[in-house]
């Protein structure tokens, strides 16, 4: 039985690239639904190409469906033109898998990536057919929960959530399965969500947002506290201690038609100790765990055999600080050499001649760009964020990528950095053209890209008490690179509309009190937000000043160590004086070195329970200065919070 | 050595463009392990060479598509059991139904095909209407339409590219919404007649429904095959006529 087919199939003639709503992947599941098992629908809230590749929902989607008590499908958000159709012959969203309607489902799971999808949730919940808020739902919707790194200041969304779930999801889905699977056994009946969300709120690592009360003082957030005796105070994180017990996904989907990352991926470890302050993602999957490397070469091996792919990425926040990177990758690269050609890549190259040193032996079908992540423009802004990347290390990395013919170079920026100068941001400028410089002694015409993102201050890092530069004053600093690299040949300058940034931050930061912010933007057709053709920075700013709140107060202002985080009462296992200290460091441009070679500072993610790092070796990687063994002795500038007041919002642009 | 695969595209999978499955088919041979040739350079390419374009949401029984193998490795690939090896590496609905050595002088499909035989539904009429409109249609000297080409307009003549037209009946009951079939034979060259442009030209115009590629002809020296037969002796094209 083919569920919706036979109704979807005219409309699907009718939509752009409708292969995204068909399934049929290689390892795609048609699970056999049956009354004992908890089915779920597992779901991306963006379109499916770039939704298909996330890996988290893969290595769910086959951790479920190996229980004998569960099932999964998946489902993304169908584009504008098919939402278009759905609604007029008032059709639901509905499953790839079998095209079965998402509210057969018991439980619908989004993976939170993106604060901008956020609207995209509401969306796809009530295209499901769900009250868009938890408060209104009965027995027989399906559950609407959430995971992925948003979660981790998952208030914004709350009124919309039923359960979110913190940190690694491959053991806690059994967990909740089992509560699921009895709340479905009891039959459902009047008044047993209340029971089963109270249950759920037992499991260590799922927060019910609807167990918790938020109390205010005028505009500030006092507590938020439980609102029962056996609802713990402070939801914590799950970290899975081994990877290799979860050698997942096993049979990654192969869409058939084109998405991002389209390629194996093999995820070589979780976690980094970098201790980049800007970074969310480093901060919140502490601390590191490799999968042994063993594991890693069978995962390459069978996944290009059973998929046909001929490129493999090594996935990591870091994949370059991996213990014993280059004898791994020297046995991919032999292990394929009879076959057909076969590229690997590292989507996070390290900014030295060490990293393109691998990507020299990795890369030898196709030589294209090179992409590097300097993310500030001088040394004492990279102390401050703690990316400690020397200009030696960045101009050893071009020379070497020149020299083995690369042609095209990326660099990526962050402005808007905590106490950044205007020295800081042309520094940024200044970095593009000594690249180019070095190019010349190997090409003619070297090419130079710079990306340029404002930053967005994210809860559980050192930086989430700083006030996010304005709109009017990113759109400065981008202006004067722009000003600066007008006549550098070879430098281009591309950077992200500041005004999507600017409701990223709010997102990012926010408190339950923004729910109907994002209810009546989505209400007033606010959908895919984070695509640029469809973003609407009025939506916001209306819909914020309808609701009498001050987007302003919410992006722009630091916070003081004493005042309540709407995130405070969930963990990322990091300790809070941890960060502030962080954050101190930071002003006084000290770095920190990475614990995965060093002593532990305890931070709070390993000591609080009770793992540890899992590297096969405890030295540094080769050639590496960054984080390690540099001399950062107390060379403290006393510097100010801002390296510029926060303009006015609204005031005069520079062209 | 060159090899001829002849396969089907039915159901779902129909939604998948030609440059998607395109690229399924390099995968499968990836994964079938063929010693396919490859372009020379930094980036090589696997040498297959796929026909004639088939619309996103069109079914066919005729899908063809052309690959070299190195030799002399070719030499030890069972070319007849292939079809079974290659079609389980396919997406569903994708089934391979003949392989055989062609010679490497034969003329390129894309070249080659000269006409299509299509089944179409047409939505909203009867076969008794749409009969009419075909025989208005069949009788004209000539059909001018307004055709894109490079983002210019150009004038242009339909008629010399409809070699045949037949009502076959009422619509079967699955179909999504109910009509009538027709099955036409349109030339691919110089250029081809798709079946939308078609039923725009009757009178009155027409829609698509489900559309499924039957036959691909090649027509030369006044005799007409399909590019590679599914096992038995191709049949004549349905209806056949000169313009
Ligand atoms: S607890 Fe210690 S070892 Fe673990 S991540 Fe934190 S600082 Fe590093």
């Amino acid at each position: 039985m083919n569920g919706l087919w036979p109704q979807l199939e005219p409309l699907l003639a009718k939509v752009a690239k409708p292969a995204r709503y068909i399934g049929l992947e290689d390892g795609a599941q048609r699970p056999d639904h049956a009354p004992h098992k908890v089915a779920w629908l597992l779901a991306y809230p963006d379109t499916y190409e770039i939704g298909l590749p996330n890996q988290g929902l893969q290595i769910l989607y086959e951790i479920l469906n190996e229980r004998p008590d569960a099932v999964a499908e998946r489902t993304y958000a169908p584009w504008v033109d098919l939402e278009e159709l759905l609604r007029a012959r008032g059709l639901p969203l509905f499953s790839l898998d079998t095209h079965r309607p998402a509210c057969d489902f018991d439980v619908i799971g989004f993976n939170l990536s993106a604060e901008l999808t956020y609207t995209n949730l509401l969306n796809m919940v009530d295209l499901a057919g769900v009250p868009v808020r938890a408060a209104d739902r009965r027995p027989e919707h399906p559950l609407i929960a959430a995971g992925g790194h948003c979660t981790y200041n998952p208030e914004p969304v709350a009124d919309f959530l039923d359960f979110v779930v913190l940190g690694d999801g491959e053991e806690i889905v059994a967990e909740i399965t089992e509560v699921i699977g009895a709340w479905k056994a009891s039959g459902r009946t009047d008044g047993s969500r209340e029971h089963v969300l109270r249950e759920l709120a037992h499991v260590s690592g799922v927060y019910v947002p609807s167990m918790y009360e938020c109390s205010y003082d005028g505009a500030d957030l006092v507590a938020v506290t439980p609102r029962h005796p056996d609802v713990p105070d402070r939801v914590e994180k799950r970290t899975v201690p081994d990877l290799a017990d979860f050698p997942y996904p096993k049979r990654q989907l192969v869409p058939l038609t084109e998405v991002v990352h389209d390629r194996l991926n093999v995820e070589v470890f979780r976690g980094c100790t970098r201790g980049c302050r800007f970074c969310q993602a480093g901060m919140i999957t502490r601390p590191v765990r490799e999968r042994p490397a063993e594991q890693v070469r069978t995962m390459v091996a069978e996944g290009l055999r059973r998929t046909g792919y001929d490129e493999v990425a090594l996935t990591s926040l870091s994949t370059a600080d991996y213990s014993g990177i280059e004898a791994l990758v020297g046995d991919i690269v032999r292990s394929t050499d009879d076959g057909p050609p076969v590229s690997v890549s590292l989507p996070s190259l390290r900014v030295d001649a060490f990293g393109v040193g691998i990507a020299t032996q990795l890369q030898r079908a196709r030589r294209t760009g090179l992409t590097f992540a300097p993310e500030a423009g001088t040394w004492r802004m990279r102390q401050v964020i703690n990316k400690l990347i020397r200009e030696e290390d960045l101009y050893s990395a071009i020379d070497a990528a020149y020299a083995n013919g690369w042609r095209r170079v990326k660099l990526y920026f962050l402005t808007g950095l905590p106490t950044e100068t205007d020295d800081d941001t042309l520094g940024i400028a200044e970095l593009a053209r000594n690249c180019v410089e070095l190019g010349k002694a190997h090409t003619k015409s070297p090419s130079v890209t710079v990306s340029v993102g404002g930053f967005v201050p994210k809860p559980f890092t050192p930086f989430q008490w700083f006030g996010q530069n304005t709109v009017t004053e990113l759109r400065r600093k981008i202006n004067l690179l722009r000003d600066d690299t007008r006549r550098n040949q070879g430098v281009q300058l591309k950077w992200h509309d500041p005004k999507a940034t600017q409701i990223e931050g709010l997102a990012s930061r926010g408190d339950r009190r923004l729910g109907p912010v994002i209810e009546e933007v989505w209400r007033r057709g606010g959908t895919f937000q984070e695509w640029s053709e469809k973003f609407d920075l009025e939506l916001w700013v209306e819909a914020m000043a309808h609701h009498g709140l001050d987007l302003d107060w919410y992006v722009h202002r630091h916070r003081s160590e004493q005042e309540v985080l709407p995130w405070d009462h969930l963990s990322a296992g990091l300790h809070k004086d941890f960060l502030w200290q962080e954050w101190r460091d930071a002003l006084a441009e000290v770095g920190l070195p990475d614990c995965r070679w060093t002593p532990c500072y305890d931070c709070g993610a390993c000591t609080g329970y009770s793992i540890e790092h899992i590297v096969a070796s405890a030295t540094p990687p080769a050639g590496g200065s960054q984080g390690t063994g540099q001399d950062l002795s107390g060379r403290s500038v006393p510097v100010t919070l801002l390296g510029r007041a926060p303009e006015p919002a609204g005031s005069a642009v520079g062209s | 050595m060159r090899l001829r695969v002849r396969y089907r595209k039915l159901g779902k999978v129909r939604f998948t463009s030609h440059r998607d499955l395109a690229r399924c088919w390099e995968r499968a041979l990836r994964r079938a392990e063929l010693p396919v040739a490859s372009t020379e350079g930094f980036s090589p390419r696997p040498k297959v060479h796929f026909g004639l374009a088939l619309s996103t949401g069109h079914e066919s029984l005729g899908e063809y598509l052309d690959v070299d193998l190195r030799e002399p490795e070719a030499l030890a690939v069972d070319t007849e059991a292939l079809p079974e090896r290659l079609t389980p590496l396919l997406p569903p609905g994708v089934d391979v139904e003949a392989v055989a050595v062609i010679d490497r002088s034969e003329t390129s499909l894309q070249e080659a095909v000269t006409s299509c035989t299509w089944v179409i539904e047409v939505p909203g009429t009867s076969p008794e209407a749409l009969a009419a409109a075909v025989d208005t249609t069949l009788s004209a000297t000539e059909l001018p339409v307004v055709r894109e080409r490079k983002g210019k307009k150009v004038a242009d003549d339909l008629r010399p590219g409809i070699l045949g037209l037949t009502v076959v009946g009422p619509t079967p009951p699955d179909a999504p919404e109910q009509g009538a079939v027709l099955e036409a034979e349109l030339a691919t060259q110089p250029r081809s007649v798709r079946p939308a442009e078609l039923l725009a030209a009757f009178d009155p115009p027409r829609t698509e429904g489900r559309v499924r590629r039957t036959h691909q002809w090649i027509t030369s020296d006044g005799a007409t095959r399909e590019p590679l037969s599914p096992g038995a002796p191709s049949p004549a094209p349905a209806g056949a006529c000169a313009p």
